[in-house]
């Protein structure tokens, strides 16, 4: 058996059906459930089994269409880096609000992803999402959460 | 009939929703135009803006998204040879060597009428038949619906990814297990939520589609170094040529645009074919049918050659609404969204819509004609010029589609744990793409997970814990049977392919 990243990934998933189809047997139904045709862990336990059939034959079974993916010409950097400023973004949107860190949260990523037009990313970033706020909050009506503009009195 | 083609017209015809179809055609040809970023990142960047509307409202404005943002694939195809979505492929392999015979404006405006005749004659198709299958699926039991969507799963499985089927299968039972996560619906026992509250109402659908859509192709298109914008700098206004069609042309579409609408419709209903099944078969069908002469000029510029998968497309789309209307499971990914939508919004699609909410259910199928009428009058004049708004850097496309994203994430549910469990999906989803793994399938299945486990639980309650009601009735039989087929085919083919 030929070894790829496939396999690799068919076997995580053969591993996760495993974890799967054993928290689904530790679900616990209601006594009068118990042998019940049908109750809250026989789907998931079909689900289960049905992830190990898939992924066994995936590992077991030839696989003609091997994917090959040069690392080298990844951007792991740039992608880690987008990730981190989106954790960062999830992590302060209700604490500061949607404005200051979206704003924000777009400014750096124009940089970070090499961008050095400065008015562009500013005009892109603080008056867009204004627009984008009023066009959702203003007109739309969908709440927005804002604890900084609500401090300085610019939102209700 | 007459009196729900006037309610449909009476909704859709007011100024809000005209005005969404074209606010949805105009987003849905930039963001189809994008090779990579196809119908369902575009309907899934609309999701936020749809819950200050009504959810007649909504499903309009993601209609139009979904037609405009075909309708760019086109474009991309004929001017870049750049397909932006997969089922306009087969449009390049005639519409690109026509424009670079210096007709680009031609060719546009054949795909045009070509997409338009084909929505319009798909619409009425969709029109008489939706009712009359309505009434055919109040038939239909527990065991033929949890038999359907069997078939369904394996169906888009089997067709939305060239010789993965196991992988897709996978992604599956991914989307399955994904869904089976929060309270059991019946007695609210909690399933796989590891004590945590906030996964007690389960993961939302909206959550799952930005990230294996939306947030993972951005991420995808910055890992593998892809400018989806590049390609549309090139575009040059002064090569695009007249945009007339002559008479000869004229008379090859009329005899072209019939057959293909009818294969797209009939394919588009499928559950798991669409539009990029049926715009390959009309053009296969297309080039066994036409002269020996015109044969000849397949994939050199025929007209022919780019109609028939133009028309065949844009009807694949409206036939894949039958299934979500009539049945309430959706045949493809895009309708799956939208059913997921339509969900979110507390309506149930299926044979009883149009009894229950008829204005949803004909305002659907009378704005897709009027999207039809909308699309052609906005894109023929303006896809040069759309074209060209395309050359943004992903620079700003990138960092704006993160912004969608999270967005819609946070005007959901104000919770910080939503937006880390996004970025989680996303980041797997990402390294799953890189391996071939397909998305469609993960979201069909995430949807539809709920439908099943109601309808397993109803057949097995009944047959008092047998599995006999898989075989009882003809039409479940049948059904089972068409999917075994399909599962014992593609595993054979990966061995016979080996060997």
């Amino acid at each position: 058996m030929n070894i790829n990243t496939t396999k690799i990934i068919s076997l995580l998933f053969f591993i996760f059906s495993v974890f799967y189809l054993y928290t689904a047997y530790q679900i616990q139904v209601f006594a009068f459930d118990e042998n019940a045709p049908f109750n809250a862990r026989t789907f998931p336990i079909y689900l289960g089994y049905a992830g190990l059939f898939f992924s066994g034959l995936k590992l077991i079974l030839p696989d003609p269409n091997t994917i090959k993916v040069d690392h080298k010409n990844l951007e792991y950097k740039k992608t880690g880096i987008l990730i981190l400023i989106a954790i960062i973004y999830g992590a302060t949107i209700l604490k500061v609000g949607y404005f200051l860190t979206t704003s924000l949260f777009l400014f750096a990523s124009y940089y970070f992803l090499g961008e050095r037009r400065w008015i562009l990313m500013f005009l892109l970033s603080f008056p867009f999402v204004a627009a984008f706020m009023y066009l959702l909050h203003g007109i739309l009506d969908i709440y927005l959460r804002d604890p900084f503009l609500q401090s300085i009195g610019v939102m209700g | 009939m007459i009196e729900g083609i006037l309610i449909g017209l009476t909704t859709a015809l007011t100024f809000q929703n005209i005005l969404m179809v074209m606010v949805g055609c105009f987003f849905g040809t930039i963001i189809g135009m994008l090779p990579g970023l196809g119908p369902m990142t575009a309907i899934a960047l609309m999701i936020p803006i749809t819950y200050g509307f009504d959810p007649a409202t909504g499903l309009i404005l993601m209609a139009g998204v979904y037609y405009g943002a075909v309708f760019g694939g086109s474009t991309s195809s004929i001017l870049l040879n750049a397909p932006g979505v997969p089922g306009t492929v087969a449009t390049s392999f005639d519409g690109y060597p026509m424009a670079q015979q210096g007709k680009a404006g031609k060719a546009l405006a054949i795909a045009a009428w070509s997409s338009f005749a084909g929505g319009t004659l798909s619409a009425i198709y969709l029109l008489f038949m939706a009712p009359s299958l309505s009434k055919v699926s109040l038939s239909f039991r527990s065991p033929d619906y949890f038999a359907l969507m069997i078939l369904g799963l394996t169906a888009i499985a089997a067709f939305s990814s060239k010789g993965q089927f196991l992988k897709a299968m996978m992604m599956v039972v991914l989307g399955l297990m994904l869904a089976s996560v929060g309270q059991d619906s019946l007695s609210d026992i909690t399933r796989f939520t590891f004590n945590n509250m906030n996964l007690t109402d389960g993961i939302s659908f909206v959550l799952v589609v930005m990230a294996t859509f939306a947030m993972s192709e951005a991420l995808t298109i910055i890992l593998k170094r892809n400018d989806p914008t590049s390609a549309a700098k090139q575009v040059s206004l002064t090569e695009l040529g007249s945009i007339r069609i002559n008479k000869e042309e004229r008379t090859k579409m009329y005899k072209t645009i019939p057959r293909s609408s009818v294969i797209g419709f009939l394919i588009g209903v499928l559950p798991g074919a669409g539009a990029t099944i049926a715009s390959f078969l009309a053009y296969g069908m297309e080039r066994n049918v036409v002269s020996d002469e015109e044969k000849e000029k397949f994939g050199k510029g025929s007209v022919n050659g780019l109609s028939a998968p133009e028309t065949a497309n844009n009807a694949a789309c409206s036939g894949s609404f039958v299934p979500m209307l009539t049945l309430g499971i959706p045949g493809s990914g895009t309708t799956a969204v939208m059913l997921g939508a339509l969900l979110g919004f507390g309506v149930q699609p299926g044979p009883r819509l149009y009894m229950t909410n008829p204005e949803i259910f004909w305002s659907i199928i009378m704005s897709m004609y009027i999207g039809m009428v909308i699309l052609l009058i906005l894109n023929l004049p303006l896809i040069p010029y759309i074209a060209r708004i395309l050359a943004v850097p992903k620079n700003y496309l990138i960092p704006l589609i993160l912004f969608f994203s999270v967005t819609g994430i946070y005007v959901m549910s104000f919770n910080n744990f939503d937006i880390y469990l996004m970025i989680g999906i996303a980041v797997v989803a990402t390294f799953l793409r890189l391996y071939d793994f397909p998305m469609p399938p993960l979201i069909l299945a995430f949807v539809l997970g709920g439908l099943m486990e109601e309808n397993l639980r109803r057949s097995l309650l009944l047959s008092n814990g047998s599995w006999e009601f898989l075989w009882d009735r003809t039409l479940t039989a049948c059904i089972l049977a068409t999917t075994m087929l399909i599962v014992v085919w593609h595993i054979y083919k990966t061995f016979k392919k080996k060997n």
